[in-house]
């Protein structure tokens, strides 16, 4: 039982975009790109599509870390679409700072469909970001 | 035998109760209809009284106020039983409004800063703190316990209608009077569990009667900062207003005095949180593409986070704010 205790998985939502990072992440894993275990995708059709209060569900469901991948600016599908993911993000680091929720647990990241190494590596190193930040441990109300 | 009314106060300003009286010659037909059989800010009844009815006596509770206290669960859970049909009224027992945002900070800060370090203290009171019990030569006498976080009514027990606004304008009032008294004098069917009463389902920019353009904002501005335009849209003008993700109700009461909505209406309709919701309507007409120059836009808006969730800081996802020892070390 203390053994369990001790050993952290985090919990990482990833809302991808349909066109660019989920198609990224296949190619990720077609290549047999070692990504991080511990992210749970979810497909949205652009990353414009995330709502923040999306990311605060996320966070008051147990996640421990939110990432947001969409195309890379002046990529997107519906043409403007992650400018407001952009705006979104920046946003949401400010209330989440404020709601006492490190602004590290949530992260975006512009990855197209042929990164598949960027979305290897980029997961990984917010795996270990996460582990760094430790659990999230919200008060019971 | 006429129906039975009650109102009640949890932890709130009286403003809702001061909204009823306001239906004006209205209150008279409340009056002639129903048997007001507990009233505490305006007759004088004792919660013994409530205690002595039977389940169910109550036909209809207007429940105003958030639940903060010992004492206003304890009145939430004995009207929950005795009334048939339990209304949360208003904003505090919607959805926790200016009470909850207590939720920003704990007990024990509220306690010290009131009890400690307030500056109107006088000396020889200086960190006495209030017991829930005190031993006195006549017997225990107690005070209700204060909660960690301040919650709405349907958090504390089950809630058949809401009625959303702080308060609730006087002329939805009537709509919601008239319309309970049409079902019971006419046998209509109630509407389902979980309707909201009295307001309506677009948001405050619809009853709005500002013109609009195309939103480009590139500084947020206080309102003493400038002065507006009287017909065009604040928002446009870099005014904070909260229309955007606020229930429609009010008949835009602020804006036509040149004040941005404040959100006192809570959510639109399938928003399940205010606060992001505002953010998600901001970030569509902050005017930049560069991350900087986003993050100083932002930071142009003061205290998005009490603004944003003036109201619904209770009922929003997060519900309260963590304290800082828990994140950072």
């Amino acid at each position: 039982m203390e053994q369990e205790e001790k050993e952290f998985n985090p919990k990482i939502v990833a809302f991808l975009c349909n066109w660019c990072t989920y198609t990224g992440a296949d190619l990720a894993g077609v290549s047999r790109l070692k990504s991080s275990p511990c992210v749970r995708i979810i497909r949205v059709m652009c990353s414009g599509r995330v709502d923040p209060s999306f990311v605060i569900k996320a966070f008051k469901q147990g996640a421990d870390g939110v990432f947001i991948g969409g195309c890379h600016i002046g990529d997107c599908h519906y043409s403007e679409g992650n400018y407001k993911t952009l705006r979104r993000v920046e946003f949401m680091k400010i209330f989440l700072e404020e709601f006492g929720i490190d602004p590290r647990r949530l992260r975006l990241e512009w990855i197209s469909a042929s990164e598949g190494d960027k979305y290897a590596a980029t997961t990984l190193d917010f795996e270990k970001q996460i582990r760094e930040l430790g659990p999230i441990q919200l008060v019971e109300v | 035998m006429k129906p039975k009314l009650a109102l009640y106060w949890a932890s709130s300003c009286g403003g809702c109760e001061i909204a009823v009286v306001d239906t004006e010659l209205k209150i008279l037909d409340i009056a002639g209809f129903f048997d007001i059989v507990f009233w505490p800010c305006l007759m004088d009844f004792k919660y013994k009284d409530v205690e002595a009815m039977e389940d169910g006596e109550i036909t209809l509770c207007l429940f105003n106020g958030a639940i903060r206290t010992s004492e206003n669960e304890y009145m939430a859970k004995l009207l929950r039983a005795k009334s048939k049909v339990l209304v949360a009224f208003g904003s505090c027992a919607s959805e926790g409004c200016i009470p909850a945002l207590a939720n920003f900070y704990d007990k024990q800060s509220i306690l010290d800063f009131v009890y400690k370090d307030s500056q109107s203290l006088e000396e020889n009171s200086r960190g006495v703190y209030p017991e829930t019990k005190t031993h006195m030569p006549e017997g225990e006498i107690d005070i209700p316990e204060f909660w960690n976080t301040v919650k709405t009514l349907d958090q504390v027990v089950d809630v058949d209608y809401y009625v959303p606004g702080c308060p609730p304008q006087s002329f939805q009032i009537v709509k919601v009077v008239e319309a309970v008294i049409d079902i019971l004098k006419n046998g209509k069917p109630l509407p389902p569990t979980g309707t909201v009463l009295g307001a309506g389902d677009k948001t405050c920019c619809d009853e709005c009667p500002r013109e609009r353009k195309e939103k480009k904002i590139k500084k947020f501005y206080r309102p003493q900062e400038i002065i507006p335009d009287p017909n065009e849209c604040l928002l446009d003008q870099g005014l904070m207003c909260m229309g955007p993700a606020t229930r429609s109700g009010c008949d835009a009461l602020c804006v036509k005095a040149n004040i941005g909505c404040r959100g006192c209406y809570g959510p639109p309709v399938n928003v399940m949180d205010q606060g992001t919701k505002m953010v998600s309507a901001l970030s569509s007409v902050i005017d930049s593409t560069d991350q900087k120059e986003v993050r100083e836009i932002i930071k142009t808006i003061a205290d998005p986070l009490g603004t944003f969730y003036r109201f619904s800081m209770g009922a929003s996802l997060m519900r309260r704010v963590q304290p800082k020892k828990v994140e950072k070390e």
